[in-house]
């Protein structure tokens, strides 16, 4: 598989879109543009599945690919938006980090992870070793975005885009066992699901996402 | 021979294990002892036995979860396995001998596993294995060192000896990762192949100085050593002293003459000579001030450990400049010094334990006029004292006078700054010497001579049995390594030729010497003259004396007699372990101990006596107890800011982390 080759193209070309969904998150103000963000992720990952599947003949990745598609694709954008509607956010406005500094921090961190796979795996084919650079990125992105903003779903959104990152390594691996990705989708299912209900306990009680305001409430100290 | 060590080590573990159901009877805790004496007579074996077969190395089936664990014997280690088993041997003797009852299961558990992690320290031939031998003999020694937990000092040392085990743990780990490099291979084999240059070497043989050092007594990583010896049982404090600072000593020399590769640049043996004459200095010093017999015998311990250090510097630069002869005298001084140290310090200790046992007390200023009482002993302390002192035939004297020859030798390096260090080193080392005879001369005069300053040293007894075999087994190795240095130089001459590169001159057992044309040391002749001369003399002072002497009593001073209620004697008319010293702390111990004395006069009309208070402090003890907790509290005080970070601060570390790591994975293959 190398260059040149439809399948090689077109996985290279889900990876490639995914990675640039990472950097729509990370300069994303508007809450509902996050969330419609992540669930185009989601699918284009669960699309990236689909083709590994079919590239690499293993029938369990399309299993992934379903499962990534239902989950991140629709129920949880679904239930995103919800819970928006419900706190009344539709129109927050949030700039932790402006576009500029987070689209400069974000290419550095593509460059960092590129100049830190493509030497350490040398041994394996093009395309994996380019899978695995582009879902580093993504992983990093998805935390760079947790750490730069503030509202508690955001932070939410980033951890599952960084968990579509590893989504994106395993299904890039050839001969990665099925069930270590379907506990993954669990694990984040669950967290998601903890996450919401997070949220709404921090809304009703501090009257705002903004996780800065749980500081004041931090037992010892201050 | 190496499978059979390797069983030793391992039946040393079991007897461990079994110590515990084992030490509820005496009987029990015999057997203990009896099988770590055999041990130690098992390890001599083994040591001879691979000086005089070829090197071997075995992988065992087992070990850590990349690879086996591999163990290997060659002429360097066969060598500190004899100092390792000649003091297990007799410290478990003597422990046998003290034996009269039910033993504390922490006394008697740790005691075969310290010796067991020294022989593997010996015997490891990957930086894991070694690296768990040194780490179990740390901690069993650490146990053994706080057995006795009531006593507030005991305790302190305890804590003291704990931290030094860690942070010399953690320096040699830290060794092996700057020796292995990126490929993380730690077999020994594989590091030869790859050894250090220039920065990364210096770096390499400072972490070995911290980490090994600090378990060897080198200054001015010395501090535990006074304090840990007096809290440890004798025993204990014997084989920490004889074998345990040795073993510390054979890993510096493992990675400085062999991993570390034979081209190196001459002033890589600078450090070593520093340090080892700072060492041989202070300890010397110190051993003149103190007046506890184990913390005197423990400072005398940094004095020897320093001249051994020395002569491994040594040998390090005339190999780095390429003079292998010079190069196999000086390994030679360090090695045999090594072993004549490890018999005698042993003794010594016992000799110390004995004591103890006997009077009760170990305290210079409670004992005095022993030789009355234990005859045995104090002859059995004269030769360990006279070799520490380093009089002829002696053995001590033997291997420091190679060291001398050694470092007159040194200005052959060609490098004028070098020639002035090794000369103030000589200096040192010479001054190191003539304070080790004074620290000497006052530890048996005081303990021995005079009369008995209590009550107790007055009716102090001296066991028979184990205990006094124990006491003249090393006594006479003392004077018969003293005899025949040279025979055990030729044992040597494999390990020299792995140190120096280059096959050693055979001696024989007559006379050692510096290379071809230098200086001569003949020791038996030596012996036989100097037996001829107190012979002589003792003849003609028997001819010449008048006939008819009555013996009358010994001339006090010209003090008055003493009272009714002090039937041995008033102890104020001997001199004190304080007076004794007195000169030194005032010529020497003001600049380099920070000594200090106070006189508190009484008022005019007040009745009460006037009193002269002195004492000493070690820099080195002042830096550990002053600077040190500040800087730890300052780090501690800061990293407590690190709990009032935000959630996205704290995100953001774990971030910082993560890209950092990915930034030297990124830039390290590169390099």
């Amino acid at each position: 598989m190398r260059f040149g080759q439809i399948t090689y193209d077109l996985s290279h070309l889900l990876g490639g879109a995914v990675l640039l969904l990472s950097f729509v998150l990370l300069y994303q103000r508007r809450i509902g543009a996050v969330i419609n963000a992540f669930a185009m992720q989601g699918t284009l990952l669960a699309l990236a599945a689909a083709w590994a599947a079919h590239a690499q003949g293993v029938r369990g990745l399309y299993l992934t690919a379903l499962l990534a598609f239902v989950v991140k694709g629709v129920l949880i954008p679904l239930a995103l938006h919800r819970l928006v509607r419900q706190l009344n956010l539709h129109r927050t406005v949030e700039t932790a980090l402006g576009v500029g500094p987070s689209m400069i921090a974000g290419v550095a961190l593509v460059g960092l992870s590129i100049l830190a796979v493509l030497p350490a795996t040398e041994a394996v084919s093009a395309l994996t070793r380019e899978n695995l650079a582009f879902a580093l990125s993504v992983v990093l992105l998805g935390m760079l975005m947790m750490i730069t903003r503030r509202n508690a779903i955001s932070q939410v959104i980033g951890l599952l885009s960084l968990e579509n990152g590893l989504i994106l390594a395993a299904v890039g691996v050839a001969g990665m066992p099925l069930v270590v990705e379907l506990s993954t989708m669990a694990l984040v299912l669950m967290v998601a699901i903890v996450a919401g209900v997070f949220a709404f306990q921090i809304r009703e009680r501090f009257d705002t996402l903004d996780t800065g305001s749980l500081e004041e409430h931090r037992g010892e100290r201050r | 021979m190496l499978t059979a060590l390797c069983l030793i080590v391992g039946l040393l573990v079991l007897v461990g294990a079994a110590a515990l159901p084992l030490a509820g009877r005496a009987s029990g805790a015999r057997l203990v002892h009896g099988i770590t004496a055999l041990a130690g007579a098992a390890l001599v074996a083994g040591g001879i036995g691979g000086l005089l077969g070829g090197p071997e190395v075995l992988h065992l089936p087992f070990g850590p979860p990349w690879g086996p664990a591999r163990l290997a014997i060659d002429p360097l280690s066969a060598w500190f396995l004899l100092p390792l088993g000649l003091s297990v041997g007799c410290a478990s003797l003597f422990a046998l001998g003290g034996v009269h009852g039910p033993v504390a299961p922490r006394l008697l558990v740790p005691w075969p596993i310290f010796v067991a992690g020294m022989a593997l320290t010996i015997l490891a031939a990957d930086g894991f294995t070694l690296l768990l031998g040194f780490e179990a003999m740390s901690l069993a020694s650490w146990a053994l060192v706080a057995h006795d937990d009531a006593q507030p000092e005991n305790r302190r040392a305890a804590r003291i000896y704990l931290g030094f085990a860690g942070f010399g743990g953690l320096a040699l780990v830290l060794a092996f990762g700057v020796l292995s490099g990126v490929a993380g291979d730690t077999a020994f084999a594989a590091l030869r192949d790859a050894p250090p240059e220039g920065a990364r070497a210096f770096a390499v043989l400072l972490l070995v100085l911290a980490g090994a050092g600090s378990k060897a007594g080198i200054a001015p990583l010395h501090v535990w050593l006074p304090l840990a010896h007096p809290a440890a049982p004798s025993h204990v404090s014997a084989v920490m002293s004889g074998a345990m600072t040795k073993v510390a000593l054979y890993v510096i020399a493992r990675f400085a003459f062999d991993l570390m590769g034979p081209a190196q640049p001459f002033w890589l043996g600078a450090p070593l000579i520093a340090l080892g004459a700072a060492s041989a200095v202070i300890g010397a010093l110190r051993a003149n001030l103190e007046d506890d017999t184990k913390v005197l015998l423990a400072c005398s311990t940094i004095e020897n450990i320093g001249l051994i250090a020395m002569g491994l510097g040594l040998a390090l630069a005339f190999r780095g400049a390429d003079l292998p002869a010079l190069a196999a005298l000086a390994a030679a001084a360090a090695l045999l010094h090594t072993l004549n140290h490890a018999v005698f310090k042993t003794l010594l200790f016992l000799v110390a334990g004995e004591v103890l046992h006997g009077a009760l007390s170990r305290r210079l200023d409670r004992l005095g006029g022993l030789i009355h009482r234990m005859p045995v002993t104090a002859w059995a302390a004269l030769a360990g004292v006279a070799a520490a002192a380093s009089l002829p035939p002696l053995s001590g004297f033997a291997s420091e006078w190679l060291l001398l020859q050694a470092l007159l030798a040194a200005w052959r390096v060609g490098d004028i700054a070098f020639q002035m260090g090794v000369a103030a080193a000589t200096a040192l080392a010479a001054l190191a010497a003539a304070l080790a005879a004074a620290a000497m001369v006052r530890f048996w005069g005081l303990v021995f001579l005079g009369r008995p300053r209590t009550p107790r040293a007055a009716g102090a007894v001296e066991r028979t049995g184990a205990s006094q075999w124990a006491l003249l087994v090393p006594a006479a190795l003392t004077i018969l390594l003293g005899l025949v240095p040279g025979t055990m130089l030729d044992l040597a001459e494999p390990a020299l030729r792995l140190m120096a590169g280059t096959a050693a001159p055979q001696t024989g057992w007559l006379a050692i010497g510096a290379a071809e044309g230098g200086a001569q040391y003949w020791p038996i002749p030596v012996a036989l003259l100097l037996a001829a001369a107190i012979g002589l003399t003792a003849w003609v002072v028997r001819r010449r004396a008048p006939a008819g002497v009555v013996p009358g009593p010994a001339w006090d001073c010209g003090f008055i007699a003493a009272p009714q209620h002090l039937p041995f004697g008033d102890p104020a008319s001997q001199p004190s372990a304080a007076g004794f010293a007195q000169p030194l702390r005032r010529m020497l111990g003001t600049s380099l101990l920070g000594a200090h004395e106070h006189v508190a006069m009484p008022g005019p009309g007040e009745t009460r006596a006037a009193v002269l208070t002195t004492g000493f402090a070690d820099p080195a003890m002042a830096v550990l107890e002053g600077p040190l907790p500040r800087w730890r509290d300052a780090l501690t005080a800061q990293a407590e800011r690190l709990r009032g970070l935000s959630i996205r601060q704290c995100l953001g570390l774990t971030f910082g982390a993560v890209v950092l790591m990915l930034a030297l994975l990124a830039w390290l293959p590169g390099r």
